[in-house]
C-alpha cells in the first residue's frame, strides 16, 4: 500500500508539489489527471527516487517503508516500477539483458534465487508474445530506434517481467495510437490482482476506458483538488480541466 | 674536459639511448650501417619535443626518471605469463625485447626482421631510436593464399631491462590471412618501444588486436606502419589500459584500389595514467576506405589524447573515410584531447569526422537504477556500452572476451 501525506517538495527553489495527500491501497488502480505543470510528473519523480527534486516535506511510505529514504534501486526490489512518459534510450545495452540484469539485481536484494538465461528467454518471449512485440525487439538495444509506441510497449514489458506491487504509469498513453493503447492497457490490465496496485498518471480520460480506475484524484497547482470515481475523469473531459480546478478553488 | 651539459632532461634520456648503442653496437645484428645511420639521426634530433605539432599533448621528459629507478630482482616469468590471455594461439614470447623460445610455441623468425626498410623511418625519432637499439623481433610471413590463424605476440617487460626496442615485420602475401593478438604486459619500469612494420599484400587480410597492459609505471611508445595493397585490409583494435605514459602511433598507408584500414581503440586510464592515440591514415589510391572509432573512459586525474590524420590524395577518389572519437570522463580532473586533422587533395570523397567529450549520462543511470540495478553495476554497463562501437566489430571471440576480461578488471580497479 501506497500512502502519501502532505508531501512537498521543489526543483531549483520552485515549490511544485504543496502538500499531496494520498493513499492507493492494495489491488487498487488510482489515476492522477491534472493540467500540464499541476506537478504530475514531479510526483511519479520523486516516487521513484529521482536526483534533482528536494522533498521539503511530509512522508511517503510503501508497505509501512519510508520510501523517500530509499535508493532508486531499493525502491525497485522493494516492488515500485515507474513506466517513463519518455523511455531513455540506452545505446549499446542490448534489451534482453538489460531486462535479464534488472530482474535478478532485484532478485538479489530481495534475497531470492537468481533467474538463469533459459528460463528467462521462455519468460520475457511470453511477455513478448502478449503485448503483440516481435521476438526481435529483445535482442535490440533499449529503445533505439524503436517508435513511440514500442517505447512504450517495451515499458510495459518490463514491467510484465519484474511484476512490481505498484506501478505508476507516467503518461503512458501520450503517443500511442488506438491499438498501441489497446495493447498497453491489455498488459497492465493482466497484472491487475489483489496484490498490484497502479498510479496511473494520464492527461486524458481516453486510457481510463481501457484500464479502469478504482479512484480519480485531479492535480492542479501541486495539490490534489478533487476525487471520486471513474465518472470524475468523464467530468473533466467533458468541461475541462479549467472548470473543475475554478471549482475547486 | 668539459664533459657535455645537457639542456634538458628530455636531451640527458636521449644521450643515454646513444651510451647505451655505443656500448652494444659491436653485438647488434642486422646491417651495422643502417643502425649507425639510425644512430647519427637520432643523435641529430634526439627525443620528440614539445614544440612539434604532433608531440604537442604528449611529453616525453618524465622517460628521464627512467634512470632514477633500480632493477627490478630475478623476474618471475610465470607470474608475468599467467596474465597473458589463455588463447589457443601460437605463441611468440618477447622478455625485455629478446625473443624467449623457452616459454613460446613458435620460433620468432622466419627471416632477419627487416630494420630500417620502412620509407623515410628516421625522420621518426622514435623510429630511428628503435632501429638504432633493436636487439630482435618476430618476423612472421604468410606466403600467398594461405590463412595462417591466430599468433600472440607477447611482450613481457621483468623490470630488469629500463628499455627495449622490439622491432617486428609481418608480411602477407596475396590473399594470404592472419589474426595477430598483440599483447603487453609487465612490471617496474621500463619503456617499451616497439616497432611493427605489417605489408599486406593485394587482398589479404591482418587483423591486429592490441592489449597494452604495461606496467603502470612503465612507458609505452609504440609505432606502427601497415602498407596495404589493392582491396586487403589491415583490420585493427588497440585497448590501452597500462603505463604512465602511453602512446601508440599507426601510419596506415592504403596504397591499392578498394584497400581498407579500421583503426579502432579503447583507451581506459586511471590515476595519473597518459595515453596517446595517434593516426596517420593515407589514401593513395581510388576507393579506399578507412574507419577509426576511438573511445576514451578517463578517471581520476588521467590524460587522453587522440590525434587523427586523414590524408585523400588527388589519385584516391571515391574515398570513404570516418573517424569518430569519444570521451567519457569520469572524474572532473581527467582531460581529452582531440586533434581531428583532414588533408583532402581529391574532389569526390566521403569522409566525416566527430568527437565527443562528455559524463556519464543522468538519465540513462537513473533509468537502470528505476529498474532495481544497483548505482555501481548501472555505472559498469554504460561504461560498457560506451565501449561497444570498438570492442562489437572483433570478429575473434576469444581475443575480445579477453579484452572484455581485462576491461572488467580495470573497472574494478577504479576508486568509486
Amino acid at each position: 500500500m501506497l500512502e502519501i501525506k502532505n508531501l512537498t517538495a521543489k526543483i531549483d527553489d520552485k515549490d511544485i508539489l504543496k502538500g499531496i495527500n494520498l493513499v492507493v491501497p492494495d489491488g487498487e488502480v488510482h489515476a492522477i489527471m491534472g493540467p500540464n505543470g499541476s506537478g504530475k510528473s514531479t510526483l511519479s519523480y520523486v516516487l521513484s527516487g529521482r536526483d534533482g527534486y528536494e522533498v521539503t516535506g511530509g512522508s511517503a511510505t510503501f508497505d509501512g517503508q519510508d520510501l523517500l529514504d530509499m535508493e532508486p534501486e531499493a525502491r525497485a526490489a522493494a516492488g515500485l516500477f515507474l513506466a517513463f512518459q519518455y523511455p531513455v534510450e540506452l545505446p549499446g545495452v542490448n534489451n534482453a539483458n538489460f531486462l535479464r540484469t534488472a530482474l535478478n539485481a532485484q532478485r538479489r536484494a530481495r534475497g531470492e534465487a537468481e533467474i538463469d538465461a533459459v528460463g528467462f528467454l521462455k519468460l520475457s518471449r511470453a511477455a513478448a508474445k502478449r503485448l503483440s512485440m516481435p521476438d526481435d525487439m529483445l535482442k535490440r538495444n533499449v529503445n533505439v530506434g524503436f517508435s513511440g509506441g514500442e517505447k512504450k510497449r517495451n515499458e510495459v514489458l518490463q514491467m510484465a517481467v519484474l511484476q512490481p506491487k505498484l506501478a505508476i504509469l507516467d503518461e503512458t498513453d501520450s503517443g500511442l495510437d488506438i491499438d498501441a493503447l489497446k495493447i498497453v492497457s491489455d498488459g497492465v490490465n493482466a497484472l491487475r490482482g489483489p496484490n498490484f496496485s497502479a498510479l496511473v498518471i494520464t492527461h486524458y480520460q481516453r486510457l481510463l476506458d481501457h484500464i479502469v480506475p478504482d479512484r480519480v484524484h485531479v492535480l492542479a497547482g501541486g495539490r490534489i483538488i478533487r476525487s471520486g470515481g471513474p465518472e470524475l475523469a468523464h467530468l473533466l473531459e467533458a468541461e475541462g480541466y479549467a472548470a473543475v480546478v475554478a471549482e475547486a478553488a | 674536459m668539459n664533459a657535455p651539459v645537457p639542456a634538458s632532461q628530455t636531451q640527458a634520456t636521449a644521450q643515454a639511448f646513444l651510451a647505451r648503442y655505443d656500448l652494444l653496437k659491436a653485438n647488434l645484428p642486422g646491417d651495422a650501417s643502417l643502425r649507425d645511420a639510425a644512430a647519427a639521426a637520432f643523435a641529430r634530433t634526439g627525443l620528440p619535443g614539445a614544440r612539434e605539432e604532433d608531440w604537442r599533448y604528449t611529453q616525453l621528459r618524465p622517460l628521464a626518471e627512467l634512470a632514477l629507478h633500480n632493477a627490478l630482482p630475478s623476474p618471475d616469468l610465470a607470474a608475468l605469463l599467467a596474465r597473458v590471455p589463455a588463447l589457443d594461439a601460437a605463441r611468440l614470447v618477447f622478455v625485455d625485447g629478446r625473443f624467449h623460445a623457452g616459454v613460446s610455441t613458435a620460433s620468432a623468425t622466419t627471416g632477419a626482421p627487416a630494420y630500417g626498410t620502412q620509407a623515410q623511418p628516421l625522420a621518426h625519432k622514435l623510429v630511428a631510436l628503435n632501429t638504432m637499439l633493436a636487439e630482435d623481433g618476430a618476423a612472421l610471413h604468410v606466403p600467398a593464399g594461405v590463412d595462417a590463424g591466430t599468433v600472440l605476440l607477447i611482450s613481457l617487460g621483468t623490470g630488469q631491462a629500463s628499455h627495449f626496442h622490439p622491432r617486428h615485420s609481418i608480411t602477407l602475401d596475396a590473399g594470404a590471412k592472419l589474426t595477430l593478438i598483440d599483447v603487453s604486459l609487465g612490471q617496474g619500469a621500463y619503456l617499451n618501444n616497439p616497432v611493427l612494420s605489417a605489408t599486406v599484400a593485394d587482398g589479404a587480410n591482418l587483423v591486429h588486436l592490441r592489449l597494452q597492459q604495461d606496467a603502470t609505471t612503465a612507458f609505452h611508445l609504440s609505432t606502427v606502419y601497415a602498407d596495404v595493397a589493392a582491396g586487403g585490409t589491415y583490420d585493427s583494435f588497440a585497448l590501452t589500459l597500462g603505463a604512465r605514459l602511453a602512446r601508440m602511433e599507426v601510419h596506415a598507408n592504403l596504397n591499392g584500389a578498394a584497400a581498407a584500414a579500421h583503426l579502432n581503440a579503447a583507451q581506459l586510464l586511471g590515476g595519473n595514467q597518459h595515453a596517446d592515440f595517434t593516426t596517420v591514415v593515407r589514401h593513395a589510391a581510388p576507393n579506399t576506405a578507412s574507419r577509426q572509432t576511438v573511445k576514451n573512459v578517463l578517471s581520476g586525474k588521467s590524460r587522453g589524447v587522440f590525434q587523427g590524420k586523414i590524408e585523400v590524395l588527388r589519385v584516391a577518389q571515391k574515398t570513404d573515410g570516418y573517424q569518430m572519437n569519444q570521451a567519457l570522463l569520469l572524474s572532473p580532473d581527467a582531460e581529452m584531447n582531440a586533434k581531428p586533422q583532414l588533408e583532402i587533395y581529391a574532389d569526390d570523397v566521403k569522409c566525416s569526422h566527430g568527437a565527443t567529450i562528455g559524463e556519464l549520462d543522468g538519465e540513462q543511470l537513473f533509468y537502470l537504477r528505476s529498474r532495481g540495478i544497483p548505482d555501481a553495476q548501472a555505472r559498469t554497463m554504460l561504461v560498457r556500452a560506451f565501449l561497444s562501437e570498438a570492442l562489437d566489430p572483433i570478429a575473434h571471440e576469444g581475443a575480445r572476451a579477453a579484452m572484455e576480461t581485462a576491461i572488467a578488471t580495470w573497472w574494478e580497479g577504479q576508486p568509486t
